[in-house]
């Protein structure tokens, strides 16, 4: 049949299903002190800034400035420091917060469905163009997105589209990544026969989709999702260019702000907040990798780069 | 990595087979039609568009003008570029090898099954992805300060007197650091999930036939990862080349150290959006993105021809 795509992945498809997987079973090898004293060394390397963030955002101000980095202050600050978080210009924070939701439900959840469409498209039909589509997305893979940031900007700005919310949308809603994932995915998690069957039995493409492919791609779309979250919810660089009203900021460029503003002359020194601040923005995306850690991780090895 | 399709049944034939043909129709456009729409529109358009702008100036008098290639005559004689696009340079040869260096023992160490709390080292090491740019910086400049942060600390604690890492003198080493604090993990997943699917027979057959562990990493597991090797540097150089955020959030806490052209990207910027420089600006920007796919191409090239 012509729709095998990927010739590999399909062939590996056993071990994608994350079986509690015993791997060099020969005489199952023996745990290591050494290597595990290692890992731990790189471990302390990854969450001394995190201790960092969550030690100092239970100081004030003036508490940083005179305590030890890696200590508490007298003071426990922290319900105070949150308080004047959302409170501070009028509650601007949470405006924020809000903003970046709105940024991560249109922008990545519209890029996942797209890629998703896209992905089921490119694995199991054949159609005019379809090697031209594949060329052109793996290309624009290599282009630095920055390097479109100033012609995208003067286009929008052109389309009175800058300082609104699209302007961060439109360019969150492509993935390229994301279709190669999904397009991978597609091909080793949704078996051609079955597709046929439903068309036998008469099904419509849209009911095929929704009925047959689509509950069989989850892992790969909690993936997508979950990449493309992250990637708008840390975007900085877009909306960078794209807004000047801090009423539409999200919260990477609005902490930014915050600290930048301790360097002009005059301004208020809100360090605190800015510290307790970047907790708070972390906190959500944190748990959603540790709670959906089976899912992410089972469709990042199927549909991920491998031969 | 992945080829695309085995070939295909040569197109001109006569009477295809019905089944096959409601495939070969324009259905899958039904599906991949909205993403194509929005892809020309943020990525293809731009790109035309910042051809366009190349190729003219705006100036106060004449207004817009064809000017032919001379911004680009002007780029490749600019200093300002050169030694942004040298810094960048630096500093893909050294961190980028740190990283995935790091990166890859770690996943080898993780698929060797000799660690206790495998998966807690794995999802912990991971983390810092999670983490935005702004907020890294944020929190890693705060510690590298020399009055309020940890080196402060550290200095009065010891009596020592660390050097400053925010000079001009450390300050790349220093965005090294919060760029790979950022990005092991990350790339550590990338090798662990390719590792995870060589077969195990193949450690197996390896073992019987007296293989050390350093053999069978050098000989079976390496060479099986390729792609995802390939795959993780060419990323990794994009990124590199790309070096954007670290410098712009470190900049008001580093002003004598980080110029605003520090890097090409920040150069593009600023000529863009405080010297009003547009066409100038989507110059470089494209001159950067040519330069970034013929790394990574000759980078795919090579990765793919060793051996295969």
């Amino acid at each position: 049949m012509s729709t095998s795509v990927t010739a590999s992945p399909a062939k590996s498809a056993a071990p994608r299903l994350r079986t509690p997987r015993k791997k060099h079973t020969p005489g199952k090898p023996k745990r290591n002190v050494l290597l595990t004293v290692l890992m731990a060394l790189m471990v302390l390397y990854t969450v001394v800034p995190l201790i960092w963030l969550v030690i100092n955002s239970t100081k004030t101000q003036s508490g940083l400035a005179d305590s030890n980095g890696l200590w508490f202050a007298h003071d426990f600050a922290l319900w105070d420091n949150i308080r004047d978080t959302f409170t501070y210009h009028d509650g601007i924070f949470g405006r924020w917060l809000l903003n970046t939701l709105l940024y991560v439900v249109l922008g990545a959840g519209g890029a996942t469905l797209l890629a998703v469409l896209g992905g089921y498209a490119l694995a199991k039909f054949q159609f005019p163009g379809k090697r031209a589509i594949f060329a052109v997305v793996i290309g624009a893979v290599a282009v630095p997105a920055t390097a479109l940031a100033v012609p995208t900007f003067l286009m929008f700005s052109k389309m009175g589209l800058t300082d609104t919310p699209w302007a961060v949308i439109i360019p969150s809603l492509v993935s390229p990544f994301g279709l190669y994932l999904m397009w991978v995915f597609a091909a080793e998690a949704i078996p051609t026969e079955l597709l046929e069957a439903a068309r036998m039995d008469g099904a419509s493409e849209v009911r095929t989709f929704f009925q047959v492919a689509l509950p069989l791609l989850a892992p790969g779309i909690v993936t997508v999702l979950l990449f493309t979250t992250v990637a708008t919810w840390n975007n900085y660089f877009l909306p960078l260019i794209m807004l000047k009203d801090p009423d539409w900021y999200p919260l990477t460029l609005g902490l930014s702000a915050w600290s930048s503003q301790a360097q002009t002359i005059g301004g208020d020194v809100i360090f605190n907040l800015v510290i307790t601040g970047s907790l708070l923005t972390i906190l959500p995306l944190i748990a959603a990798f540790l709670f959906l850690q089976k899912y992410w991780q089972s469709g990042l090895s199927a549909g991920s780069v491998k031969e | 990595m992945t080829t695309l399709q085995p070939p295909v049944a040569a197109e001109p034939r006569p009477a295809p087979p019905p089944a096959r043909r409601d495939r070969r129709s324009w259905t899958g456009w039904g599906f991949i039609g909205p993403f194509v729409l929005v892809f020309a529109l943020v990525f293809l358009a731009p790109i035309a568009y910042s051809v366009y702008l190349s190729l003219f100036r705006d100036q106060l008098i004449g207004g817009n003008q064809f000017v032919g290639l001379d911004n680009y005559t002007r780029a490749l004689q600019d200093d300002a570029f050169w030694s942004a696009l040298g810094r960048v340079a630096v500093f893909l040869a050294v961190q980028v090898p740190i990283m995935l260096g790091i990166a890859l023992l770690v996943a080898l160490a993780l698929d060797s099954g000799r660690l206790y709390g495998k998966g807690f080292f794995r999802i912990t090491i991971f983390l810092p992805y999670a983490v935005p740019a702004v907020v890294a910086t944020l929190m890693w400049g705060f510690m590298y300060g020399t009055k309020y942060g940890l080196v402060g600390d550290i200095n009065s604690a010891f009596g020592v007197s660390l050097p400053d890492l925010l000079s001009p003198g450390w300050v790349l080493a220093s965005i090294g650091n919060i760029v790979t604090w950022e990005f092991v993990g990350y790339n550590m997943l990338i090798f662990y999930s390719a590792l995870r699917v060589v077969p195990t027979s193949l450690y197996e057959a390896a073992e019987i036939d007296g293989a050390g562990q350093w053999r069978i990493i050098s000989s079976i597991k390496l060479p099986a990862i390729r792609g995802a090797l390939v795959i993780a540097t060419i990323f990794s150089i994009i990124g590199s080349f790309q070096l954007f955020n670290e410098p712009s959030i470190l900049r008001p806490l580093a002003l004598n150290s980080i110029t605003t052209d520090y890097t090409p990207n920040f150069y593009t910027y600023s000529l863009s959006f405080n010297g009003q420089q547009h066409n100038y600006s989507a110059t470089v920007a494209l001159i950067m993105g040519v330069i970034t796919m013929i790394v990574a191409y000759a980078v795919q090239l090579r990765g793919m021809r060793k051996g295969a």
